[in-house]
């Protein structure tokens, strides 16, 4: 790691880049794109990838229908965001982003096949996307076999690293461990209850809570219930939430069912105000859906929220909402999917290449300073280093920074101690 | 797993656990009372059911929206209107539909199925459309929020109250119109033979596109209901389906009697089983328990005794 | 009446043919290899749609639950090519190695009990025949022997559907829950991924496809066909010649069955992988609308209507990502209220009775009526819809 902010420093192209970062919201504010002649297309892709001498093509592959349209609409709106902005300030090595968009509708091989597509067919530079674990567990084998880039936004349960991916959410020991410390500090909460929905990233999210909580916090897990995925009616867990009386209860219930849940909660009178709840799956997007009056006062572990006082967020939420509308409120994972395409951008100028190889050589220790979170950096692990933040649900849907740690939080992925 | 909770704590749980029970129960009967009368009556598998459901959500939607902004005097109560809005809103689509398609497919029953999860597809890229493909929020009323106190330890959710008497109050009513009323009789005669009805006078085709609009209008109003305590989305119709034809299926399609019955037992299985193991076990266990006595009878629970 | 009695007449061997050189010589001509195996992931549903047109079609049974056939036959294959892909060497990172990788990740140290069979090729290939039929059977036999029928069977085979669907995302260390399984290589050491294996799976599974319509067909012209259309259309009648329809519905079922799984084999083969969606509700309700579009009556007509859907679904949603739902549910709609034997139905009513007026016209020596009588019977019957 200190050797690649070392070569980071001595390179002069490196010097520019960031400079050119630091201009990024002056150009988007003129625009009018002006392309500077890149270098040869004969050098920067050997591969016989998308790229001519005006344009190169990234793929984009999201659901824009079925179930999962809810969450990933956020990231498709924000990957577009970040391809228009980079165009604006030049494009890449030269070159216009093209993007061709695919709908992997809510169903896993669906994408594994897009994406095959978008690989073998259109020969994308880099794709864009996926969300859920069961999607990019399906397009996993097609981006290694095929020598494809994905940048996928989500947070996510770990236990995955591969050479064609960068992981630009968070993976379970980052987002939950300090959320966690942070909780049992404050409150000095011993009891915990966990509610989560039937799938691998819960399962696996509340392994790890439960290994830190009675190994590390020596607390206690009083109850931990799994609900299938679209389940309405939570009434039975909250009784055993009220019977158990946890000091925290810790969720990870996701999609229409959290709606459900916090509604509920709120019903049978658990008043977030008194009762401390933290969540790794709600973020401003659920919120939306939930209504900020029933989940008012509960805490969520994330790396991003919309509301973060710093100059590049403000720039991002303005530039969202320019293109998007007003009212669209900005997750986590859309910030974190925004990450990908400006990546994906100073590797490939630092590597001077598209070439999948030299990108994925080429990742370890990038680092975006235009983050919207703030300064991020990519691990040699290809996660991101990144702070983890804990914010308090308020009633307009937004939250308020409560605490965030010092210092980037290293990437974990294979946990030793929390198997 | 009791040993370290007092009785006291021990028995309100049990009081509210039963009252869970009963909620879940509402939901029930309130999601399969309009299937109930479309399928059970009609023989029309409808698909869309869900759909006519989160129809009725999305009107709610637009309605607290609508006070919102040019009469937030009446806030508190619009709830009321919402519901009234949705059942006609959901009516009138289901009669259209009923016109358009439903009509040309009284014979074959197994391709309303087609037919109805095709039109599921198209209202749910409707609402896509039309209001996003992101969930929205629907702001409840302050009093129909939180809880009612009962002892110190026993608490009831004001809207699981709620549910509870409009789930009492649309089964007295379909009840009434269906039994009593002059249009139920003539409904049941067209259910029971369609031919013979028409024969004595009835217009058969005016009653199927009324009771098919009932049916699609109280799906209306539950999914006006469920906007308290579930999701609006797009796709948030698909969650109740499965479970509503098996109520009614379970009950025995053609009784109103057997609907309700089983709504009961699927709601207090499931809940008592939830209480003792995970939720998904739960639901598993109970799904096999419908079908497993499904099986061993097949007509449901109440069955309507005719001659074929 | 005379075609009648032999396996197949001259026009359904013409059929059959003109199928035969269209998958065997044109798409394989035509499309590159990344089109050509999604040509094969389309016709492991037709395996499905066949077993539906032996079922729904011929029997009148309409089942909403080939997801779990599809699934079970699916998951036996997947099972095997998993343990292959989990040998001790590729797994040495876990903290077992040599067991599948989501079992690593949720605790579990050693095989389960039922998975060991599964090293065996032979059992597997057993497995993905026996487990479905024995499943249906079960099923069948449970609901048929209580003439339980029609809507009802439809709504509980989607019950059953929606049971496994909970079950194997709940039990996520026994089967890789919602994410499935992912990253299967190969097959006794051959590997599956690259094209030129592609290539060979596509003629396999064209062979098995051929297979299955034999049977198939081998089926409707038997006597046991022509029961099955006798007991659709009033079942106390045959109830009432001493035949056990129960017994024969069974038989249907399960013959469904069978190729669903064969057609759930071939897809974790061809894809590479398997997950719980394809046993649920949609998927399930999505195969009966392939053999709804291709005419429920129709053998060859269930394999068109397979390509035609999914082809419609691939290149809609890759044109118009956001508003291919509105194409497919109008496709239903269309499908039902106007064309309700499919397309069989539209071949057999507009455009055979030209083809035939055409060929008529030019060597008027030959005996047209004859052979447009057979065309209609071979297409679908006039008033079409099993009476329930």
């Amino acid at each position: 790691m200190s050797d690649d902010k070392k070569r980071g420093l001595d390179s002069p192209l490196r010097r520019k880049l960031l400079m050119g970062i630091a201009a990024i919201p002056a150009i988007s504010m003129f625009g009018g794109p002006s392309f500077a002649a890149g270098p040869a297309t004969s050098a920067v892709n050997t591969t016989g990838l998308a790229v001519t001498d005006t344009e190169v093509t990234v793929g984009i592959l999201h659901s824009a229908t079925g179930t999962m349209a809810i969450s990933e609409t956020g990231s498709i709106e924000a990957e577009k965001l970040a391809i228009a902005q980079i165009n604006e300030a030049g494009g890449v090595l030269g070159r216009k982003i093209k993007i061709i968009q695919e709908d992997g509708a809510s169903d896993w091989p669906t994408f594994a096949e897009k994406a095959k597509k978008l690989l073998v067919n259109d020969k994308v530079a880099a794709i864009m996307g996926c969300w859920t674990s069961a999607s990019r567990k399906a397009v996993l084998p097609v981006m290694e076999q095929y020598n494809g880039m994905l940048y996928y936004p989500t947070f996510y349960e770990g236990l995955e690293q591969s050479k064609n991916v960068i992981y630009t959410g968070q993976e379970a020991t980052q987002q939950i461990l300090a959320g966690l410390n942070w909780i049992a500090k404050e409150k000095g909460a011993k009891s915990f209850f966990f509610v989560g929905s039937d799938y691998i990233w819960p399962r696996t999210s509340n392994k790890i809570a439960r290994k830190h909580v009675e190994n590390v916090l020596k607390g206690k897990v009083v109850g931990e219930e799994y609900y299938p995925l679209g389940n309405t009616q939570f009434n039975s867990v909250i009784n055993k939430i009220k019977l158990t009386k946890p000091d925290v209860i810790f969720t990870d219930v996701v999609g229409g069912s959290n709606v459900a849940f916090y509604k509920q909660l709120k019903a049978a009178g658990i008043d977030l105000s008194k009762q401390a709840l933290l969540t790794i799956s709600v973020t401003e997007d659920e919120i939306d859906g939930i209504g900020g009056e029933n989940i008012a006062g509960a805490y969520a572990c994330m790396k991003y929220f919309q509301s973060l006082k710093n100059e590049n967020n403000e720039k991002f939420v303005a530039a969202f909402h320019k293109m998007w509308g007003e009212k669209t409120v900005i997750g986590d994972v859309t910030q974190a999917a925004y990450l990908g395409p400006w990546l994906w951008k100073l590797t490939v100028e630092k590597a001077g290449s598209f070439d999948v190889d030299k990108i994925a050589a080429a990742s370890p220790g990038i680092e975006f300073k235009g983050a919207p979170e703030g300064y991020v950096r990519i691990h040699e692990n290809h996660h991101l280093w990144s702070k983890t933040r804990v914010g308090k649900a308020k009633l307009d849907g937004q939250f308020e920074l409560i605490y965030e740690t010092a210092d980037l939080v290293e990437p974990d992925p294979f946990p030793k101690g929390y198997q | 797993m009791f040993g370290d909770y007092s009785i006291g704590d021990l028995g309100s749980i049990f009081v509210m656990q039963g009252f869970a029970g009963l909620i879940l129960f509402s939901v029930y009967v309130l999601m399969a009372l309009g299937l109930a009368i479309i399928f059970g009556q009609m023989g029309v598998i409808n698909m869309a059911h869900g759909e006519f459901m989160i129809l009725g959500a999305y009107v709610t939607w637009m309605t607290s929206n609508f006070f919102q902004a040019f009469l937030p005097s009446l806030f508190s109560g619009y709830f009321f209107v919402a519901m009234i809005l949705a059942f006609f809103a959901s009516g009138a689509l289901g009669m259209l539909v009923e016109w358009a398609l439903i009509r040309h497919l009284y014979k074959r029953p197994l391709d309303t199925l087609l037919a109805t999860w095709g039109l599921s597809l198209i209202l749910q890229q409707a609402y896509r459309s039309i209001f996003g493909a992101r969930e929205v929020g629907v702001e409840l009323p302050q009093w129909m929020l939180g809880s009612q106190k009962v002892t110190d330890s026993i608490e009831v959710p004001i809207n699981g109250i709620f549910v509870m008497c409009l789930t009492l109050l649309i089964t007295i009513a379909v009840a009434y119109v269906m039994y009593k009323s002059r249009w139920g009789r003539q409904v049941r005669a067209v259910v029971q033979n369609r031919i013979m009805a028409g024969a004595v006078g009835i217009n058969t085709e005016r009653v199927d596109c009324y009771t098919f609009g009932l049916g699609c209008g109280i799906a209306g109003i539950a999914g006006s209901a469920f906007t308290m305590i579930g999701s609006t989305g797009p796709t948030s119709g698909q969650l109740y389906i499965v479970d509503t034809f098996l109520v009614v299926v379970f009950g025995g399609a053609a009784s109103l009697v057997g609907t309700i019955a089983s709504a009961f037992s699927i709601s207090q299985t499931q809940s008592t089983l939830e209480f003792f193991m995970s939720g998904s076990m739960a639901k598993v266990l109970t799904l096999l328990a419908v079908v497993g006595i499904l099986m061993l009878r097949p007509q449901g629970l109440f069955a309507l005794k005719v001659r074929k | 009446m005379n075609d009648n009695a032999r396996f197949v007449n001259r026009k359904e061997l013409m059929g059959i043919l003109v199928l035969a050189v269209l998958l065997v010589v044109i798409l394989p001509l035509s499309l590159d290899v990344f089109r050509l195996n999604l040509v094969a992931k389309y016709l492991t549903y037709a395996f499905v749609a066949l077993g539906l047109v032996i079922c729904w079609g011929f029997g009148g049974i309409l089942s909403l639950g080939q997801g779990v056939f599809f699934g079970l036959g699916g998951y036996c294959m997947a099972m095997f090519l998993k343990l292959e892909a989990s040998s001790p060497e590729n797994t040495k990172i876990q903290s077992t190695p040599g067991i599948p990788d989501f079992m690593d990740w949720n605790q579990i140290t050693s095989l389960p009990l039922f998975w060991k069979p599964f090293h065996s090729l032979t059992f597997t290939v057993i497995a993905i025949i026996v487990v479905p039929a024995f499943f249906a059977f079960i099923i069948g036999a449970a609901m048929f022997k209580r003439r339980v029928g029609g809507t009802y069977f439809a709504i509980i085979t989607q019950a059953v559907a929606a049971i496994l669907t909970i079950l194997i995302v709940g039990q996520q260390g026994y089967t890789g829950g919602i994410n499935g399984m992912t990253d299967l290589r190969t097959l006794k050491g051959w590997d599956i991924r690259p094209d030129h294996a592609k290539i060979v799976l596509y003629f396999f599974e064209v062979a098995l496809l051929f297979g299955c319509i034999f049977i198939a067909q081998f089926i409707r012209r038997s006597k046991l066909g022509r029961i099955l259309v006798a007991m659709r259309e009033k079942e106390d009648r045959v109830r009432f010649s001493g035949y056990s329809v129960a017994n024969f519905k069974i038989f249907a079922f399960c013959v469904a069955a069978m190729f669903a799984a064969i057609g759930g084999a071939m897809f974790a083969l061809n894809v590479g992988f398997m997950s719980p969606s394809f046993v649920g509700i949609v998927p399930s309700i999505e195969m009966v609308i392939y053999t709804a579009v291709g005419g429920r009556l129709s053998i060859l007509g269930a394999v068109y209507g397979t390509l035609l859907v999914n082809f419609a679904k691939t290149s809609l949603s890759e044109s118009f990502p956001e508003l291919w739902l509105f194409g497919l549910g109008g496709l239903f709609i269309a499908v039902v209220l106007a064309f309700p034997n499919g397309l069989a139905g539209i071949w057999g009513d507009y455009i055979q009775p030209r083809i035939d007026r055409l060929f008529a016209s030019r060597k008027s020596g030959s005996d047209p009526k004859a052979d447009s009588k057979n065309g209609k019977s071979f297409g679908p019957v006039a008033d079409g819809a099993p009476a329930e």
